[in-house]
């Protein structure tokens, strides 16, 4: 369903003697429809650019993401405004996320105004949504600062969900969160994609994490994936020493 | 032997909205050369308790109890004796480095600015000192990072400042709150490491929610929950057989433990719950549990749990 060729995003940095970064240096994979493609690596080796570069949320120095079969970097702004919905993207810190003068009601009709559903029917959709991604109906009239992490980070689910996306980039979704609460988080969103066949790209640096939720893992070091497999090939037999050192030295506990 | 003991401490924030009971009766001692993890989740009061150790909270806060370290009570020292102590035989080692360290200062300055307040050193001794301190946390070539701005270092090497900083004094108790935070896993590995390496005469407060974290590097465990303490035990026993309903869910939540999770959500520390604090998120709840705060019951192996399962 994606298919990543050849991706490269390279950032500039001086005028007169350039110099670049490469972020993202010739990536290739693809991900199968209803498949969860985890993708680990340490700070600063490129999984965030990576992430942002698929949904162009930036964009890529080079390389071409097919996505079934259309090259989303060929796309013009209008021919992407169309697309966007169906690739969506969670991000880390679920407080920033959300506008704080928007009631969470607002915030999770916002999508669905521009989606053009008829305004009597936005209501019901939200506590719809609401009720989907396991809050109460008395959540719908409070601020974001007024919830917890995880909440907001459901309300961002809700928010993702109206658009009916097919595709979606969690980045880090619960590394702000306690453990108690990733479980819930990480939990709604295996059901989610199961309910709705959603296909995943679930970046983390906790492997543990990755491990349960994905089908296979990519990993990347230093703006390349170094290693890709099916998950308990990844941690039972890893090829490449990066990933050796990470799965190695996993904490007992 | 104990090293530090807390008794029935009590620290109230009092706000617009109420007042944020952080720590609410709690007992804890910390013997020599023991490294004891306080583990709990965001806004329990943990990294509160740590901080009214080193008496670090405001004045406009209520604060009740003892903490009684080598026979004097720290809550009623006064400023100056108690300045003697903070950085000198109680030190910290502050979470998130980025924010603790100051910016526009050399690290070496930072570090040196400890040992001469507390060892009278003059300049170059000072600094003679601090370059054998880089070298004992292994910051690499310590003879030039010793002139390094904290954002010339990554955030594995800033850590390793802190615990350089908190070091420099020689102390005999350090409060680690959230030292692994934030770091990425092999780096995380490594400070964890050097830690433990460090503490190996010490006593230490390891403050953390990492529970990874705390069974690497801890002697024993204390659970923390809405203000109070709910379990305490050796490491070994709890991560093998958690006794409160509480500490046994939050190790289900771990991924390579099945990712089962906690219903519900910590209550705010303004308005705890009735009976036990953890009683609306119990799977295994009783009707004495709504009615009856629990007390910490003592075991007979040595652990102790807030539970009416086992009172």
């Amino acid at each position: 369903m994606l298919e990543v060729k050849g991706l490269s995003k390279y950032f500039s940095s001086g005028i007169l003697r350039k110099r670049y970064t490469k972020a993202v240096d010739d990536v290739n994979f693809s991900i199968k429809r209803g498949e969860t493609l985890g993708l680990v690596g340490e700070s600063g080796c490129g999984k965030t650019t990576l992430g942002r570069s698929i949904l162009r949320l930036i964009e890529p120095t080079a390389g071409k993401v097919l996505f079934d079969g259309i090259d989303i970097l060929k796309l013009n702004k209008k021919e992407l405004r169309t697309f966007r919905p169906r690739m969506q993207m969670i991000f880390q810190d679920p407080d920033a996320s959300l506008n704080p003068r928007m009631k969470i009601r607002e915030s999770i009709a916002e999508p669905l105004k521009l989606q053009r559903v008829e305004k009597c029917e936005i209501e019901g959709k939200v506590q719809e949504l609401i009720e989907r991604v396991g809050l109460s109906p008395e959540h719908a009239n409070r601020y974001p600062h007024q919830l917890s992490g995880g909440q907001n980070q459901r309300v961002v689910l809700a928010r993702v969900l109206a658009l009916n996306p097919d595709f979606i980039v969690a980045d880090e979704p619960t590394s702000a969160l306690d453990v108690s609460v990733q479980a819930q988080i990480l939990n709604l969103i295996q059901d989610l994609k199961r309910e709705l066949n959603l296909t995943l790209l679930f970046i983390s640096h906790d492997l543990e994490v990755v491990r349960y939720m994905s089908d296979r893992i990519a990993v990347m070091y230093g703006g390349k994936i170094v290693e890709m497999g099916d998950v308990e090939d990844i941690f039972n037999d890893a090829k490449h020493p990066y990933t050796k050192l990470l799965v190695s030295g996993k904490e007992v506990v | 032997m104990n090293l530090l003991k807390i008794k029935a401490l009590r620290v109230y924030f009092p706000t617009d909205d109420g007042i944020v009971k952080a720590v609410d009766g709690v007992d804890l001692n910390i013997k020599r050369e023991e490294i004891l993890g306080l583990i709990g989740e965001t806004g329990c009061g943990k990294t509160v308790l740590g901080m009214s150790i080193m008496r670090l909270i405001q004045s406009t806060t209520l604060t009740d109890g003892e903490i009684i370290y080598k026979d004097r009570d720290l809550l009623s020292l006064s400023d100056d004796e108690m300045r003697k102590i903070r950085g000198g035989e109680i030190a910290m080692v502050l979470q998130n480095p980025m924010t603790s360290l100051n910016p526009v200062i050399r690290v070496g300055e930072q570090i040196a600015e400890t040992i001469r307040l507390h060892q009278g050193l003059d300049k170059k001794a000072a600094r003679k000192r601090v370059i054998e301190m880089l070298r004992d946390v292994r910051i690499p070539d310590p003879e030039k990072s010793v002139d390094s701005y904290p954002h010339q270092l990554s955030g594995g090497m800033q850590e390793r400042v802190m615990i350089a900083m908190a070091l420099a004094s020689d102390p005999e108790l350090i409060i680690a709150d959230e030292p692994t935070k934030g770091l990425d896993v092999t780096v995380k590995r490594e400070i964890i490491r050097l830690m433990k390496e460090v503490t190996a005469k010490r006593s230490m407060l390891f403050i953390t929610h990492d529970l990874g974290a705390a069974a690497e590097i801890c002697d024993n465990i204390a659970v923390m929950y809405a203000g109070e303490l709910l379990e305490h035990a050796s490491v070994d026993s709890i991560f093998s057989e958690p006794l409160h309903p509480y500490s046994e869910g939050l190790l289900n939540s771990l991924p390579e433990r099945g990712l089962k999770p906690i219903r519900g959500i910590s209550p705010s520390l303004i308005d705890t719950p009735q009976g036990c604090r953890f009683h609306p998120r119990c799977d295994y709840a009783m009707e004495i549990c709504r009615e009856k705060h629990p007390e910490m019951v003592k075991l007979e192996d040595g652990r102790a749990v807030r539970c009416f399962l086992y009172a």
